[in-house]
């Protein structure tokens, strides 16, 4: 595998086709073949099931062809012992496979696909190369349906009663994206759904901004599909809501597939010994939501329960350091620094370039001329070393590479072979072996961005190879030596916010060894928990808080500070200082890294009678009041108790309450569990009350749709209402009077209820004064933004803070620890290093800049700020104490609205922080005067470039 | 203009997308016309107006901006 270049020769010339399971077998491949082209580590592998000399014993075209020798045949199983402290398990789900049900026709119509199918074929690495065609006719379908819970919420042909939680907004990611690689207006897509389930943040306006495109949503589950005339497109019948039953053609039709467990995972979990639920994904709590039924194994992903990314990489992280905690005593002692000479000085020295041109095996110089290439390279100005290498990147190439430099005094390398993405840093690495300075060195791209896509135009190849060079030497003629920084990190944390999910983040960073201030707003730890009697899974809440704040008071690493706000934040990661108010008392603080953890609240209702009424009531006030006394009452059988209330003969819940309507325009995502949960508790203490939920869409993703599947069983009323007529209530003397029209009934239906709870969902938690001191973002209903809502759900934009529970977005108890110990886990990252090192690629301020300030605002890093320099004073000579008297200075400045400067030998300019800037060079670009560049992309070495692509 | 025209364009490439792109369809070997010049930048908002005039004053017949 190390000798593996991955030039693909061997799969070129091997003469075995299969199916490429990628491609879900629409295309082919080869028995010698990478999974896909991003795959890591990019390396050719041999399919021995299909490998003709392993089945046959004949052939080994593979291994005459590749130029490396990479091919080993002999390769084996091997079985090794690790020793280890923890172990996570991810090994994720196995897509629904629909031929178990012949009504779909999935295998026997051929333009019935999965979602699976469909997302291959409209990728751009696809078998169409992202151009949609239907498999029948091999046409542009116009006209698809999607068919949701295919595999999911079913118990009749599979198992699945679960929701797969992902298939409503992928669906309607594929319906969007479908419009973009069809042309003409005469698209249509229909989603075909029970109920309509984008419970995730944002996901609600995609929904709807997927119906203001057109995108039909259609609330029916069609029963059947026939292929359509003449065996291309398919027929589709389905009965609405409303009874009427209809027939319909489409061109295509794709099965929204749900996930479910495979029978790998479930071998895995006997291995390890680990429970399972009743699904088949692994047993958790919600109090420890990624361990595992044993201690030290921790399980995240789609193999815990179905989900979607963000929260898979959120419980990832969370299983990290959940681990990291147990192993936090063996950190660092088995890892090794490596440590490189002394750099030579070059300052001075006139510019000697080495250029090293790459044939790559054959895989550039069977295009490519490359000893044409090298001759040209020789008479190009500076360059005094020339050599070609059937391998530059190969061991003994780096050390001809170190005796060249040494040999000629090099002082600046140029290597022509493939893309420094993935080989500069082996580059960087020889160059630092040969005492020159890592980023003396440019790569000439003419493998992947010339060979490999001019297969068929040698001679203009190598013509684009000879300007590639020449661009390549202009550019680092020009270079000059770059040092990375280091800072050195406050080994601290901040924690915003005493809940569930700020102590539990407190927790986990503190058992890692580091210091924690958690600040809270209130007087007492605990926010919404203390409010919440039990979890969705049935946990009592009040042991674990107690035990938590507990656990938190008495930490020797945390400290506690109730009644505190945050006044004043400076500073950048590894490194912030504030100044926070303890109940009045103001304390400076330092610390490398912070979480917020605000939380968020339940809204207060503004319709329904809310307020007029005291029985009308929020979710949290119908569990504290009526709940108790209800489970109370039960288990107390007949005791006449003080204050005893009669159990209700109906409960009227409405979903939704101020949710996903426009001044609210997002789905709060617990309060349909939430009720649901309540009416079976009601059911189960009182089955002869009647208990009514009147909803838009009931949304228990996950295994929470069990619920939802119980209450129905136990007789509770499920009523759905459109936006545009919602029920209406009034108070009479002895009931709430609820009027609403039954969708299927098509008829209105009067309810007498003892009690009404209005689900009002969640609300942020004030989130402005965090926004501006830390200057993170926050969304426009006030949560606090993540950095990437896929793939980096926990760390915020600012580097160094990090986001976890309801000031994010509502969320349950287990999704708020999940991401509060994945919020941990990430400080950590940080808090475990002495010093942080910098990358070299940041941008820095010259001399000519005369303090305009255009940067300042295009910065999205907040990585410059104004300030205001003695001009007597040698701008590297400026010290930070005088640096900072002079911030002052500009303080005053602005604050007396004056805009000249202070004295006449002030001037101003601006200054960047390089722990926050990630080398973008936007400041660059907007520069009119070149006041500011970035390290390793001058003007002069770009303006170089330019001019030797055209030369 | 003939058929033999053969302009000369000039790439300014993101490191993260344009540029990795490239990449990627040299590995799927998709073929395109060798008619590009890129320059790797480390984001398309590091363009500078002055490198675009100055390729088309150097004498380019285009410039494409990818990120």
């Amino acid at each position: 595998m190390e000798k593996c270049i991955a030039c693909g020769l061997c799969a070129e010339k091997c003469p075995k086709k299969v199916d490429d399971e990628f491609n879900m077998g629409i295309s082919k491949r080869k028995a010698v073949y990478i999974k896909y082209g991003q795959a890591v580590p990019l390396k050719y592998a041999i399919d021995p099931e299909q490998c003709i000399y392993l089945t046959r014993g004949k052939c080994r075209a593979c291994e005459k062809f590749c130029p490396t020798g990479a091919i080993n045949f002999e390769d084996k199983e091997e079985i090794v012992t690790i020793d280890v402290g923890s172990v996570i398990l991810a090994p994720g789900f196995k897509p629904f496979d629909p031929s178990v049900y012949d009504v779909y026709g999935y295998g026997k119509i051929e333009d019935v696909v999965t979602s699976l199918d469909y997302e291959r074929l409209l990728s751009a690495s696809g078998p169409n190369m992202g151009h949609l065609i239907r498999p029948s006719d091999h046409q542009e379908p116009k006209k698809i349906a999607w068919l949701q819970c295919v595999g999911s919420r079913n118990n009749n042909r599979c198992d699945n009663t679960y929701c797969s939680s992902v298939c409503c907004m992928y669906a309607i990611k594929q319906a969007l994206v479908t419009a973009e690689h069809l042309s003409g207006d005469d698209i249509s897509q229909t989603i075909f759904f029970m109920d309509l389930r984008s419970h995730g943040k944002d996901f609600e306006g995609y929904y709807e901004n997927a119906k203001t495109k057109g995108v039909n949503f259609v609330r029916a589950r069609p029963h059947t599909i026939d292929p359509g005339p003449e065996g291309v497109g398919v027929s589709i019948r389905f009965t609405t809501e409303t009874g009427e039953t209809f027939e319909e053609l489409f061109d295509m039709a794709v099965l929204s597939i749900g996930l479910e467990a495979s029978g790998d995972s479930m071998a895995l979990a006997d291995t390890f010994g680990i429970e399972l639920d009743m699904h088949h994904f692994a047993k958790t709590g919600s109090f420890e939501p990624v361990n595992s039924s044993r201690t030290g194994v921790f399980v995240t992903g789609a193999f815990q329960a179905p989900k979607a990314i963000p929260r898979s990489v959120a419980q990832a992280s969370a299983a990290a350091s959940s681990a990291a905690t147990l192993l936090a005593d063996a950190r660092g002692s088995m890892t090794r620094n490596k440590e490189w000479p002394e750099p030579r000085d070059i300052r001075g020295e006139t510019p000697a370039i080495g250029v090293f041109v790459c044939s790559c095996g054959i895989n550039i110089s069977n295009v490519v001329d490359v000893e044409a290439v090298a001759k040209y390279a020789a008479t190009l100005p500076n360059v005094v070393h020339v050599e070609n290498n059937l391998f530059t990147c190969s061991a003994d190439t780096q050390e001809l590479i170190a005796e060249k430099i040494k040999e000629h005094g090099l002082n600046r390398i140029v290597i022509a072979a493939c893309t420094p993405r993935t080989h500069e840093p082996l580059f960087q690495e020889t160059l630092k072996d040969a005492k020159l300075n890592g980023f003396m060195v440019e790569m000439a791209n003419i493998r992947n961005q010339n060979a490999w896509v001019h297969q068929r135009e040698p001679e203009k190849a190598t013509q684009k190879a000879k300007d590639q060079v020449r661009m390549a030497v202009a550019k680092i003629t020009y270079s000059s030596p770059l040092n990375q920084e280091t800072l050195n990190v406050t080994p601290k944390a901040l924690v915003v916010g005493g809940g569930i999910a700020g102590m539990t983040s407190a927790l986990a960073i503190a058992d890692q060894g580091f210091e924690t201030l958690i600040m809270e707003k209130n007087n007492t730890l605990g926010g919404n928990a203390l409010a919440l009697k039990m979890s969705f899974r049935g946990e009592i809440v009040k042991p674990m808080l107690d035990g938590l704040i507990e656990k938190v008071s008495t930490h020797p690493k945390i400290s506690v500070a109730t009644e505190a706000t945050l006044k004043y934040v400076s500073g950048s990661v590894g490194n912030f200082k504030s100044e926070i108010s303890i109940n009045g008392t103001l304390k400076q603080i330092q610390y490398g890294v912070a979480v917020m953890a605000i939380g968020g609240r339940e809204g207060v209702p503004t319709e329904y009678h809310y307020g007029e009424d005291r029985r009308v009531m929020t979710h949290l006030e119908f569990d504290a009041q009526v709940m108790e006394s209800i489970v109370a009452e039960s288990e107390k059988a007949a005791a006449p108790d003080k204050g005893k209330m009669e159990n209700p003969q109906s409960v009227v819940f409405i979903q939704c309450v101020g949710s996903r309507e426009p001044e609210r325009p997002y789905c709060s995502r617990i309060c349909c569990v939430h009720s649901v949960k309540t009416a079976i508790q009601i059911k189960e203490k009182s089955p002869e009350t009647q208990v009514f939920i009147l909803n838009r869409d009931i949304r228990t993703y996950g295994v929470w749709e069990d619920y939802y599947q119980k209450a129905r069983e136990l007789g509770v009323i499920f009523i759905r209402y459109e936006v545009e007529r919602k029920p209406v209530v009034n108070l009479e003397e002895n009931h709430i009077a609820v009027k609403v029209t039954d969708p299927i009934l098509q008829l209105p239906l009067d309810i007498e209820a003892d009690y009404l709870v209005l689900a009002s969902g969640v609300i942020p938690n004030q989130s402005r004064d965090l926004v501006e001191v830390f200057k993170c973002s926050a969304s426009a209903e006030g949560f606090l933004n993540e950095a990437h809502p896929k793939l980096r759900p926990v760390d915020m934009s600012v580097d160094g803070l990090f986001v976890a529970g309801m000031c994010n977005y509502p969320k349950p108890i287990d999704e708020a620890i999940e991401q509060a110990k994945a919020a941990a886990s990430r400080a950590c990252v940080v808090l475990s290093k002495e010093t942080m090192k910098l990358d070299a690629v940041k941008s820095f301020v010259t001399d000519k800049c005369d303090g305009c300030a255009l940067c300042v605002d295009v910065c999205p890093y907040n990585a410059i700020s104004l300030e205001t320099v003695d001009s007597s004073l040698d701008l590297e000579s400026a010290s930070y104490a005088e640096t900072e008297k002079c911030k002052d200075s500009v303080v005053a400045t602005t604050l007396n609205g004056e805009s000249h400067n202070l004295n006449g030998s002030f001037h101003r300019r601006i200054v960047t922080d390089s722990a926050l800037c990630k080398g973008c060079g936007i400041c660059f670009a907007t520069c009119p005067k070149e006041g500011i560049m970035v390290h390793g992309f001058t003007m002069n070495e770009l303006k170089a470039q330019v001019t030797a692509a055209i030369a | 203009m003939n058929d033999q025209f053969e302009p000369i364009i000039v790439g300014f490439l993101c490191n993260w997308c344009a540029y990795a792109g490239g990449d990627l369809a040299g590995v799927s070997r998709l073929q395109y016309p060798p008619n590009m010049r890129a320059v790797r930048v480390m984001c398309s908002g590091m363009v500078h107006p002055n490198l675009v005039a100055d390729a088309f004053h150097q004498g380019a017949d285009g410039v494409i901006v990818m990120g």
